[in-house]
């Protein structure tokens, strides 16, 4: 067949035209999609940042919140508590995850940089010490034998020397690195001052690297929020913790009810005043307290007991007041 | 026709009547750029002394260089901060050593292949796919350690405890991996190199492949092997992502390679990851650790250079 020349070479530009449409198209009808979806048509980016004890629930929040909100963004990142509030009072995020509440000087350095932020405290945790599944002696420890473990310039080295019971094993720590905020409160709790802790373990601000290196080792022990543990249940298993009257298990009651001591906290999110001007920062963090309970269930975290929802209610009223003004 | 000797000079300058009439522009430019483009790397490397030099005088300010050296104990984020190195640069060293022990003798013998007994449709196949190698990338060998080496070492170890979860031995042993094309590579180029005629010459003597592999070509070849080596060497020292996933973070100062250790290149990288204040004391371990890292390896290619000088054959 004889196909005429200037057909022949119309072919080339003929194909691109084809393709661009058919590529058009495609994007227009996408953006039709999204339209009908949501009535809000909020959109934005909301940046999260600090505990990676709280980024698990702050991360649920989000991808609830974006369901109905599909024009957000929202990014939570875990550079651990201090280095969240690092770049929250520098002015580089919107809302700052911490599994302690702000300490003296991250004030103080949040007021020379006028950055002004509301303190809400969204959940539970019990800070759970874990051990390797295959560790099948180890059930309960008191607080002074996890202290003797973890205290600066411990020498503690074999699970005999924590307890005479205990066949000879090798004792493999890992744990929370020196931003993470989990690493401030298990010192000050078990150590009894903030900070204070034997130098020789793998530490990480990362929990994952933690529930990572304790299952892998036989005589290996880490410690971290409880929700790490809760997904990780096939792996690892929780010690009982003795804080002076008898032996408790991590637990979303003990926790609430606080009979897991020493080693029950609360966590917090950070907002910063000058983002709650943003409509989808309000919004979102409007989301995150008004639905905390399910929030907390969905990340497995522990929700709050009755009177911190009552409490939180409040902060919640104070700050709507606060932007109607 | 008489040529102007060259003391004379013509109205337009020396040996005038040879320029062009119209200088070409087009070669100045290409050359300029080129010039440019080469500059780039110079001064690259150039910037990066000066930038890794006043942080790191800075903490030697602070810190005493013999502490540095010669102390055991490397935990610089911890109140109270202590600051010697040792533990980072053993950990770097085992897992240098333990990545060269795979990568020699497997890279040479690659390439001893390649050149001298290899066919050249087999050849055809075996360069890229050794090159295939070099281009996975550095965290998928990281992750190939932790989670295929390091349980397939713990299934198989005959008695005792064996390898810790994050051990160097994994570690080194993909780091050697990860290396041997870049050895085989060059020794094998170098190995081509040699001419024929010394081959030929041995055939022809009585030699059999062996011989002349080893006892010809090899020594002739030496310059390039020593060459192909140190390079392997340098990648070692600098590799980042398989020791910071399958070494562990835990500074280790121990001959045991089945215990993690935390190389310099992995405490830069989970240290600079981190959030120290800039012009913290923490923020400045990093350019001291990296300083020391810069030293080690520019020591390596300045012997590098020497050895590669001594050894070198040049024919016709």
């Amino acid at each position: 067949m004889n196909i005429p020349t200037s057909l022949r070479r119309a072919k080339a530009p003929l194909a691109l035209t084809a393709a661009v449409m058919l590529a058009a198209s495609a994007c227009g009808g996408a953006d039709a999609g999204s339209e009908g979806g949501s009535g809000d048509k909020l959109s934005g980016t909301i940046k999260v940042d600090g505990s990676s004890t709280v980024a698990p629930l702050s991360t649920a929040a989000a991808q609830l919140f974006q369901a109905e909100n599909a024009g957000v963004k929202v990014t939570v990142g875990t550079s651990g508590t201090g280095g969240g509030f690092e770049k929250f009072c520098a002015g580089e995020t919107d809302i700052s995850n911490a599994s302690r509440a702000i300490k003296d000087e991250e004030k103080a350095a949040c007021d020379k940089k006028g950055v002004k932020y509301e303190e809400f405290t969204v959940a539970n945790d019990g800070l759970s010490v874990v051990v390797s599944k295959d560790n099948d002696f180890a059930e309960c420890l008191t607080v002074e034998q996890l202290k003797k473990i973890w205290e600066p310039g411990s020498k503690v080295t074999n699970w005999n020397q924590v307890d005479k019971k205990f066949p000879n094993q090798k004792l493999e720590l890992f744990g929370a690195g020196t931003d993470s905020g989990t690493f401030d409160y298990f010192t000050d709790a078990i150590n009894g001052e903030e900070g204070a802790s034997r130098t020789d373990y793998s530490p990480s601000e990362d929990d994952n690297v933690t529930v990572q290196g304790v299952s892998g080792s036989k005589g290996g022990m880490g410690y971290f929020g409880l929700s790490y543990f809760e997904e990780n249940k096939d792996k690892l298993k929780a010690l009982k913790i003795d804080g002076g009257d008898g032996c408790v298990a991590p637990s979303v009651k003990t926790v609430q009810d606080g009979t897991y001591k020493p080693l029950s906290r609360p966590l917090f999110i950070y907002p910063k005043a000058t983002s709650l001007e943003k409509k989808e920062v309000e919004a979102f963090v409007e989301f995150y307290v008004e639905n905390n309970a399910d929030i907390a269930e969905k990340a497995q975290f522990v929700p709050l007991n009755s009177e911190q929802e009552t409490e939180l209610k409040k902060d919640l009223e104070t700050l709507r007041e606060q932007h109607k003004s | 026709m008489s040529s102007p000797s060259l003391g004379q000079r013509t109205a337009s300058g020396s040996l005038g009547f040879l320029k062009r009439s119209q200088p070409r522009y087009g070669e100045k430019v290409i050359k300029v750029l080129l010039v440019a483009a080469s500059l780039v790397s110079v001064l690259t490397t150039i910037g990066i002394v000066i930038a890794l030099i006043p942080p790191a005088i800075t903490f030697f300010g602070k810190v005493d260089f013999g502490d540095f050296i010669s102390g055991t104990n490397w935990s610089p984020l911890f109140k109270p901060p202590h600051f010697g190195v040792l533990p980072l640069v053993g950990g770097t060293l085992m897992v240098t050593f333990i990545a060269l022990l795979v990568a020699v003798p497997l890279g040479l013998g690659a390439a001893i292949y390649l050149s001298e007994y290899s066919n050249p449709r087999v050849r055809k196949v075996f360069k890229p796919l050794l090159e295939v190698l070099a281009g996975i990338p550095t965290v998928v060998y990281g992750f190939f350690a932790l989670k295929a080496i390091t349980p397939l070492l713990q299934d198989i170890w005959p008695g005792g405890e064996g390898p810790q979860v994050f051990n160097a031995l994994a570690a080194g042993f993909v780091m050697g991996i990860m290396i041997i094309p870049t050895i085989a590579s060059l020794a094998e180029d170098s190995m081509s190199a040699v001419p024929r005629a010394l081959r030929d010459g041995a055939f022809a003597l009585g030699s059999s492949r062996m011989q002349v592999s080893t006892r010809v070509v090899v020594p002739a070849a030496l310059s390039g092997i020593v060459a192909a080596v140190v390079l392997g060497i340098s990648r070692a020292l600098g590799e980042t992502m398989i020791v910071a996933i399958a070494a562990g973070g835990r500074p280790n100062l121990s001959f045991d390679p089945l215990e993690g250790m935390q190389t310099m290149t992995a405490f830069i990288a989970a240290a600079g990851i981190g959030d120290l204040p800039t012009g913290s004391i923490g923020y400045q371990t990093i350019f001291a650790v990296g300083s020391l890292l810069f030293v080690m390896t520019l020591v390596m290619n300045l012997l590098s250079i020497r050895l590669v000088r001594k050894y070198r054959e040049v024919y016709e």
